[in-house]
């Protein structure tokens, strides 16, 4: 019950910081928001019990992707192009947020041990990884060696991702004001 | 149980405050400070539910929050004085509302 509290208290106040931040038209302000959002979601993970997710989340999307964001502001105007509401993508949204609140119906129980995520290969693994791999620590074990392409690709991808941005935006931050607006591309962003 | 409503009433009208300034707030730095605010009061939701729900365990997550908030502050307030986060920062930068 007390859960349930916290639960609702905690969703009600992301979709009120979500209709806020689309509602605002001052792009500064959205950032800061969207920094808000993420720390509430963070404590709702906490609360979940998934302190992983939640300091991925705390340090990703509140820390680096608020200031990645505050990089691509001094580039862009501050303030929002007004726009009309274009009725295809609102219908397309609505409709996938129907399909997806159906869908969380037919999804097992919190906690569930009869779950099919429990059953599939997580036995294997609990019983046979440090036999097979020999590494005492499950998560590594599977992450390191069972999921190592994965985990390589993801790493690859992340890493080229941040070349890229770092690319775009390292070299251009905020020019400045009185020397004339001299900039100086392709600097190392530090 | 009504105690613990009572404490999330109250950090649910802080939250609400907090987000109002940071909606409204005239200056970058009401933002700033206001978004600081929720992720104290992120930190004080986890204790205060740790608490009621025996898990001595969530202060350290916390304080570790706490950390992070703190870091992502003062990340904020040095990309607003220098305009970037690497070591070349510009010397004659003021601080301007962006």
């Amino acid at each position: 019950m007390s859960g349930f509290l916290v639960n609702a208290s905690l969703i009600a106040l992301l979709a009120l910081i979500a209709i806020l931040a689309l509602r605002l038209h001052r792009l500064f302000a959205v950032v800061m928001l969207s920094g808000a959002f993420s720390l509430v979601a963070a404590a709702q993970f906490v609360v979940l019990d998934a302190v992983d997710v939640a300091f991925t989340e705390a340090a990703v999307g509140a820390g680096i992707s608020t200031v990645l964001a505050l990089a691509t502001l001094s580039l862009v105007p501050a303030e929002e192009k007004p726009h009309s509401i274009s009725l295809v993508p609102a219908f397309l949204a609505t409709l996938t947020g129907l399909l997806l609140a159906v869908a969380v119906t037919d999804l097992p129980n919190f906690g569930d041990p009869k779950a099919p995520i429990h059953n599939h290969v997580a036995p294997e693994y609990i019983i046979g990884s440090e036999q097979a791999i020999g590494v005492p620590n499950i998560v590594t074990s599977v992450l390191a060696s069972y999921r190592s392409f994965d985990t390589f690709g993801e790493t690859l991808v992340v890493f080229t991702a941040a070349i890229a941005v770092l690319l775009i935006i390292g070299g251009y931050t905020r020019a400045p004001r009185r020397a004339k607006g001299k900039r100086k591309g392709s600097q190392d962003a530090g | 149980m009504s105690c613990l409503a009572a404490a999330l009433l109250a950090l649910g009208v802080g939250f609400i405050l907090a987000i109002t300034r940071a909606t409204l707030g005239p200056t970058p730095f009401d933002r700033v400070l206001a978004v600081n605010t929720v992720g104290t009061l992120a930190v004080l939701a986890i204790s205060v539910y740790g608490f009621f729900d025996g898990r001595p365990a969530f202060l350290d997550i916390a304080l570790l929050y706490a950390l992070i908030n703190f870091i992502g502050t003062i990340a904020i307030l040095k990309y607003f004085r220098f305009g970037t986060l690497g070591d070349h920062a510009l010397p004659n930068s003021d601080e301007d509302g962006a």
